[in-house]
C-alpha cells in the first residue's frame, strides 16, 4: 500500500516537473519574439570563448577587457543591450569545443565571439558553422579560418596580408638579400606565419640561409641564434608570439646580432618593449591596430582603456573592442536577435569605421583592411617608412 | 662560432646540472622523486626578478632572499606534503610522488596569480657585464653558472662524503630504520636534505633568469622533466652523475641545432639518454646492484 503511494507520488511530481520544464520553454521562446518586435533597444546575450588561464592568459585578459569596454560604451547608446556570456577555453581544443558547445546549446546565445587560437577556431568553427551560430574571430589569423563555412568571420587581419606587407617594406629599405628564419614549430600560429614568410621569401627571390625552430616555452635560444649569427644574414624573419619573441630577440641583441627582425602579427605588443627593453628596437611588424595613430577614436578608446584597466590597450583588446562594435552594428541592421538574420547582416557590413581603421569583409567572411607597417624605435613603435 | 656553441651548451649544462643536483639529493635519501622541484625553481627566479627589478635591490639580496624563501618552501614540502605519508600503514609507495606533483600544479597556478602570466624580464645590471674576445661575446653571467654548478657538486660530494652531517644522511639513505636505531635523528636529516635541495633550485631558478632573461610559470616544468631525465642518465642519487648527465644533455641539445635540426633537439637529446641507458640501465655513474 505505501509503495503503490510513492509510486502514485513520484509520477505526480514528474509529470509537475515536465510541464514546470516545457512551460519555461515556452516562456523563453515569446521573449524571444518580443525582442525583435519591439521597437527598443534589441536585446542580446553573445557568447565568448577566451583563452582565460595557462600560458596565454594574458591574451584572453586583453580580450576581455576590450569586449567589456566596448560592451559598457554600446549599452550606454542604448540602440543594442548586449549581455556577454564569457566561457574560459584555456587554451585547448577539447575545452574551447566543450566552452562553445554550451553556448550553442543555450538558445539564448546568438553569436559567439572567439575562440582566442587558430587551434581552437579550427575545431570549434565547423561545430558553429553547423549549428548556425555567426561566430567571429577577433585573434585568429592563421590560414583558411573564415572558409570553414558561412558563418564563421573574423576581423583580425590574417598573416597572410599582414607578413608580405611588412617583408616588401623592409627588403626595400634595407636591401636585403639573404635572410634566416626562426619560428615556433608547435603552433598552428606561428607555424603558418613562416609559411607565409617563406612564400613571400620566395616571392621576393630572397636567399633563405637556414630554417630554425623553437619550442613553447623554451627560455634558451643561443644554439640557434648562434648558428644565424655565424651564417651572417641581412634580416631575420620570426614568426614568434610576443613572450617567445620578445626573449630571443634580447638574446639575439646580447649576442651581438644588430641586424633588422620582421615578425607576424602575434609579435606585436608594446609588451617586447617591456621585456627586451632597448633590445627590441628594429622588430618590423604589420598591425591592424596602432595606438598612437592620429585619429580621435582612437585616442578616446587608449585612454578609456587605460582608465579602466590601468595599461596601455593592445592589439588584441583592439580586435576584441572593433568586433563588438561590428557585432552591434550588424544586430542593429538585423534588428533582431535572430541567429540567421545576424549572419546575414555581419556578411554585409562594408566600410565600417573602426579604430582598426575602414574594415569590411569579403564574400567568404575573411578581412578587407590595409595594415599598418610599424618599426619599434628608441623604444617605441612607429610608423615604419 | 664552434666555441660560443660550446660555452653555450656548458651554460645550458650546468644549469640542467644543478637543477638535477637537487633531484638527486632528495631521492638519494628518501627514494622520492620530487615533482615539485622545477616549481620550487620557478619560484626562485621569480623571487629574483621581484627583488632586483621590482625593488631594484642589490643581486645579492636577490640570491639571498631566493635562497631563504626556497628553502622556506622545501620545508613546507617536507611538513605538510611528505612527512604526513611517511610510514603510515596502507600508504601506497607511489603516494609521495602523487603528493609532489599536487604541490607543483598548485606552485603553478598560485604563481599565476601571484606574478601575472607573461614573461618576466631580469634586469640586473650584473647580467650585462661581458668580455669580447675576437668575434666571440662571452657573458661574467656565463662563467658563473659553469663555477657555481662546479662548486656546488664538489661541496655536496665533500659534504656526503667526509661530514658527520653527511655520514647521518647517507647512513639515513641507506636504512632509515637502522640510522634512527644508531642514533642519527632522521626526521632531521629528512628536513635539512629537502631544504638544501630546495635552496639549490632556488640559486638555479635566479642563474637561469639572468642568463636566459625570461623568466615565465611554465618554466618549472620542461626543467623538471629534464632533471629527471638526467638523475636517470647519471645513475639515480649519485652527485657526479647528476653533474655529468647534465652536461651532455646540455650539449647534446647545443650541439645537434649546430649540426642538425632544430625541431628534433629534444627527440634526439631523449634517444641519446635512451640509448645509454640500453647499454648502462644503472646510469652513467650509478652502481650496478647485484641480484
Amino acid at each position: 500500500m505505501k509503495m503503490k503511494k510513492l509510486f502514485q507520488f513520484s509520477v505526480l511530481s514528474s509529470m509537475l516537473i515536465l510541464s514546470a520544464c516545457s512551460g519555461g520553454g515556452e516562456q523563453a521562446a515569446g521573449e524571444k519574439e518580443g525582442k525583435g518586435g519591439s521597437g527598443g533597444a534589441v536585446k542580446v546575450d553573445i557568447g565568448v570563448v577566451s583563452y582565460i588561464s595557462g600560458p596565454g592568459a594574458a591574451y584572453g585578459e586583453a580580450i576581455t577587457g576590450g569586449l567589456k569596454l566596448a560592451q559598457k560604451e554600446i549599452n550606454a547608446k542604448g540602440e543594442v543591450d548586449i549581455n556577454l556570456v564569457i566561457e574560459d577555453s584555456a587554451g585547448k581544443q577539447d575545452q574551447a569545443l566543450t566552452a562553445a558547445q554550451k553556448l550553442i546549446n543555450s538558445e539564448n546565445v546568438t553569436a559567439i565571439i572567439g575562440p582566442t587560437l587558430s587551434t581552437e577556431m579550427n575545431v570549434v568553427g565547423p561545430e558553429a558553422d553547423l549549428s548556425g551560430v555567426p561566430i567571429m574571430g577577433t585573434s585568429t589569423t592563421a590560414d583558411g579560418i573564415p572558409q570553414i563555412g558561412d558563418y564563421v568571420f573574423r576581423n583580425s587581419i590574417p598573416e597572410a596580408l599582414a607578413i608580405p606587407a611588412s617583408m616588401k617594406k623592409a627588403v626595400e629599405k634595407y636591401d636585403a638579400k639573404k635572410v634566416a628564419i626562426l619560428y615556433g614549430n608547435d603552433d598552428v600560429f606561428t607555424k603558418s606565419g613562416f609559411d607565409t614568410m617563406k612564400k613571400a621569401a620566395e616571392d621576393m627571390g630572397l636567399e633563405v640561409l637556414t630554417i630554425e625552430t623553437f619550442q613553447k616555452g623554451q627560455s634558451d635560444y643561443n644554439a640557434q641564434l648562434t648558428k644565424i649569427k655565424g651564417l651572417n644574414p641581412d634580416m631575420i624573419l620570426c614568426s614568434a608570439l610576443y613572450n617567445e619573441g620578445a626573449v630571443i630577440m634580447d638574446q639575439a641583441r646580447k649576442m651581438g646580432i644588430d641586424v633588422p627582425f620582421v615578425g607576424g602579427n602575434g609579435f606585436n605588443s608594446p609588451e617586447v618593449i617591456k621585456i627586451a627593453g632597448d633590445a627590441a628596437d628594429g622588430l618590423i611588424v604589420a598591425t591592424p591596430w596602432y595606438g598612437e595613430k592620429d585619429d580621435p577614436k582612437v585616442k578616446e578608446f587608449v585612454s578609456n582603456f587605460e582608465k579602466e584597466y590601468g595599461k596601455k590597450p593592445d592589439q588584441f583588446a583592439a580586435q576584441a573592442y572593433d568586433a563588438l562594435y561590428i557585432m552591434a552594428e550588424a544586430l542593429k541592421n538585423a534588428g533582431e536577435a535572430d541567429r540567421d538574420a545576424l549572419r546575414d547582416a555581419l556578411a554585409e557590413v562594408k566600410d565600417f569605421n573602426g579604430i582598426l581603421g575602414n574594415f569590411s569583409f569579403d564574400e567568404e567572411g575573411d578581412v578587407v583592411m590595409d595594415p599598418t607597417v610599424l618599426v619599434i624605435e628608441d623604444g617605441a613603435f612607429k610608423i615604419f617608412e | 662560432m664552434l666555441i660560443e656553441q660550446l660555452i653555450n651548451g656548458i651554460t645550458l649544462g650546468s644549469i640542467y646540472a644543478i637543477v638535477a643536483l637537487g633531484f638527486t639529493l632528495v631521492f638519494g635519501v628518501l627514494g622520492i622523486i620530487n615533482m615539485a622541484h622545477g616549481e620550487i625553481f620557478m619560484f626562485g627566479a621569480f623571487i629574483g626578478v621581484l627583488v632586483t627589478t621590482s625593488l631594484q635591490l642589490p643581486l645579492w639580496l636577490g640570491f639571498l632572499a631566493a635562497i631563504l624563501i626556497t628553502a622556506v618552501m622545501g620545508y613546507m614540502l617536507e611538513r605538510f606534503a611528505l612527512r604526513p605519508l611517511r610510514h603510515k600503514q596502507g600508504v601506497s609507495h607511489l603516494a609521495p610522488l602523487i603528493s609532489t606533483i599536487g604541490v607543483s600544479i598548485l606552485l603553478e597556478n598560485l604563481s599565476h596569480h601571484l606574478f601575472g602570466a607573461g614573461n618576466h624580464p631580469f634586469r640586473a645590471s650584473f647580467a650585462e657585464i661581458n668580455f669580447q674576445i675576437g668575434s666571440i661575446t662571452i657573458y661574467l653571467v656565463q662563467i658563473v653558472i659553469f663555477v657555481i654548478s662546479v662548486i656546488l657538486m664538489m661541496a655536496l660530494s665533500f659534504w656526503l662524503g667526509k661530514t658527520k652531517a653527511g655520514k647521518a644522511l647517507r647512513a639515513t639513505a641507506e636504512n632509515l630504520e637502522t640510522a634512527s636505531l644508531l642514533g642519527v635523528d632522521t626526521k632531521r636529516i629528512i628536513t635539512m636534505t629537502v631544504i638544501i635541495a630546495s635552496a639549490m633550485g632556488g640559486i638555479a631558478g635566479i642563474l637561469v633568469g639572468m642568463a636566459f632573461n625570461s623568466v615565465t610559470p611554465q618554466m618549472g616544468l620542461s626543467m623538471g622533466l629534464k632533471g629527471l631525465a638526467i638523475i636517470i642518465l647519471g645513475g639515480m642519487g649519485n652527485v657526479k652523475g647528476a653533474m655529468a648527465g647534465g652536461l651532455i644533455l646540455g650539449l647534446a641539445e647545443t650541439f645537434i641545432v649546430v649540426y642538425g635540426d632544430s625541431g628534433y633537439r629534444d627527440a634526439i637529446a631523449f634517444l641519446a639518454i635512451i640509448v645509454i641507458l640500453l647499454i648502462r640501465p644503472q646510469g652513467l655513474f650509478g652502481q650496478k646492484i647485484s641480484t
